[in-house]
This record gives C-alpha cells, sequence and structure tokens, in this order.
C-alpha cells in the first residue's frame, strides 16, 4: 500500500509500524514523527500501524536563525 | 560591584553566562557552524526543523553531531513559518525531536520582503503554546504595547527585532528598545538586524538581556573572527550598560585640573 512520506508517495508492506519504517529507512540520529498532523512519541512507534493514504512528516534539526 | 562573572541572564530558571545568542543557519559547512559557534562563547543556540532527506548519504554529518544538545541549549525556531497552525506544529514536533525540552522560539511571519512578524497570528500561536506548557521566547516588532502583551500572557522572553531579519541595518530605533525594556520583567532580547560587532554593543548598552543574530556572523568574510568579534561587542556593552554611561555634555569638560598650572 502507498503513504504520503515527506511529501513523497512511498510503498510499504500491510501492517507495517512505524518501528518497521523507520528501520526500513535506516534513520540516524535525532528525528521526530507526525502521521497526519499528530505527533507519535517514540515509544508509540512499535505499536502504531500505519495505513494508506497516512501522511507522514518527518524531520530533524537542521541550522538555522 | 557587579561583574561579568556573577551576572547572568536568565532565561526561564536557567542561567547563561553568554548573553549572545546564536543561529546556525547560513554557514558554509558544518566544520565552519561549529567553529563560530565555539568562537561567539554562546550557550543558546537556535535551529530550524525541517524534513529528513529520505535516503541521504548514511555518512554525511548532522547538525546534532556538531552542536551537541549536552553542551548547548537548542532553541528550536519556527523559521518560514506564515500561520498559527504550522508555528505550533512545528513546536511540538521540535519538543519531540528534543526529548520533551519545551523551550521555542516563536515566530509567525507576515511577508517574505520584510519578514516581519505577523503580530495577530504570533498572539494566538504564543496563546496555544503557553497553553500546551510550552515556554515561548517570542519575535515581535519593536512595539512596546505588543511587547509588554507577550509578557503579561507569559511569554519567557520578548525578543523585538532591531532590523528586518538578515538585513544587518542595527538598531533602527533605538528609542522603542529603551521603552520596551523599561516597561520589561521578562528579558528583552533583540532579535535579528544586527550587522556588526558595534550594532550588539550598542543593544547591551541600551539594556538589553542578550542578542540573538545569526546572518551577521555567518555572512561575514570570516565568520569565526566575528563571532568572536560579536563576543567581545556583546561583553563590553553589557559592562557599560553595567558602569553606567557619563552624562552628555553640549561643551567640552578639561579632563586635566585647571588648578596647579604654572604658565
Amino acid at each position: 500500500m502507498e503513504v504520503l512520506l515527506n511529501g513523497d508517495p512511498h510503498s510499504i508492506d500491510q501492517n507495517c509500524t512505524i518501528e518497521t519504517l523507520v528501520t526500513s529507512l535506516k534513520l540516524d540520529g535525532k528525528f521526530a514523527i507526525e502521521i497526519n498532523q499528530s505527533i507519535i512519541p517514540r515509544s508509540e512507534y512499535l505499536k502504531t500501524e500505519l495505513l494508506a493514504g497516512d501522511k507522514i512528516e518527518i524531520v530533524q534539526a537542521i541550522g538555522g536563525g | 560591584m557587579s561583574n561579568l562573572n556573577t551576572d547572568k541572564l536568565s532565561i526561564a530558571g536557567s542561567d547563561y553566562s553568554s548573553r549572545l545568542l546564536v543561529g546556525t543557519g547560513k554557514y558554509k559547512d558544518l566544520e565552519e557552524t561549529k567553529n563560530a559557534i565555539e568562537a561567539s562563547g554562546t550557550e543558546i543556540v537556535t535551529i530550524a526543523i525541517r524534513r529528513t532527506n529520505i535516503g541521504q548519504n548514511k555518512d554525511e554529518p548532522n547538525l546534532l553531531d556538531v552542536i551537541s544538545p549536552d553542551k548547548y541549549t537548542l532553541l528550536p525556531n519556527t523559521a518560514g513559518c506564515y500561520d498559527v497552525e504550522s508555528a505550533v506544529r512545528t513546536c511540538k514536533l521540535a519538543r519531540e525531536l528534543l526529548d520533551g525540552y519545551d523551550l521555542v522560539k516563536l515566530e509567525v511571519l507576515g511577508d517574505e520582503k520584510t519578514l516581519f512578524p505577523d503580530i495577530p497570528q504570533t498572539l494566538e500561536a504564543a496563546q496555544q503554546l503557553i497553553d500546551d506548557n510550552f515556554k515561548v521566547m517570542v519575535y515581535t516588532t519593536d512595539d512596546p504595547i505588543m511587547a509588554k502583551r507577550f509578557e503579561e500572557m507569559g511569554c519567557v522572553a520578548v525578543m523585538p527585532l532591531a532590523a528586518p531579519i538578515g538585513s544587518g541595518l542595527g538598531i533602527r530605533n533605538p528609542y522603542n528598545i529603551r521603552t520596551i525594556i523599561e516597561n520589561a520583567s521578562v528579558p528583552i532580547i533583540v532579535d535579528a538586524g544586527v550587522g556588526t560587532a558595534s550594532d550588539a554593543t550598542i543593544a547591551m548598552e541600551l539594556g538589553c538581556e542578550g542578542v540573538l543574530m545569526n546572518t551577521a556572523i555567518a555572512e561575514a568574510k570570516k565568520p569565526v573572527l566575528m563571532a568572536s568579534a560579536m563576543k567581545k561587542a556583546i561583553e563590553a556593552g553589557r559592562e557599560a550598560y553595567l558602569a553606567g554611561r557619563m552624562p552628555r555634555r553640549a561643551y567640552a569638560s578639561a579632563s586635566s585640573p585647571l588648578d596647579g598650572q604654572f604658565f
């Protein structure tokens, strides 16, 4: 099924959790995740299953003033 | 006697020895960012929150690798937000990113040409964030009435602009900044518009509790050297403020005694 990951279409398996997604993306360092504009705390990654069409935002800290 | 060892900047219950707050944008690379931040002596650095570049090179260094949250107070900003919703979302993501740390720099911008804040939307966003237990340092215009309003609603610091963001024009309205300071019981930190060291000194001589800058350092020909200059400028301005300047006179006043002249 397809979700929207940082604005781009992204294919994932059924019953994919955030934890599975994060692992497959090999994300490094600190990040935070929002699904359909709701923050998902890190403690919820294992039990939060993604649904088709979910809008996922994964953000990090970058330089800014 | 006050001296700089005991004179601290206090924001939301935390004390800082440095009164210079520095942004991390516009540097050539992370190495220059790190060197400039270190040379500035700052303890509070601003960061932006943006999408992770999915699939980027794993070896690419991350800002937080060079600006460690263990060493610096990280101040996430809402730069680029033109409405309440995106500003509040950004702060919530930042709090999650930084493990619950809840100090934020709120800016809700009005237009791209001036980057002046949109005050009605900034008020609304500040209220929502304060209600959600954020500690809000708010970027605003140099309007004393608005500055007081932000303080009264519970912002932990009020940060009037000296001039437009990135303009380097210096303090365009020192009288307003002084009025804001006179009225305030939270730290007033000039944010934006400083161009060179003397601008920072003037802000501190006016009685500002601190100065936040980014472009003045990052766009200097030698950013690390300018960071060092800004550190001294802030300290000089603070000491001069604490020392209390001499009165201005219209005419000369001789420095050498008139008594005992033999000529």
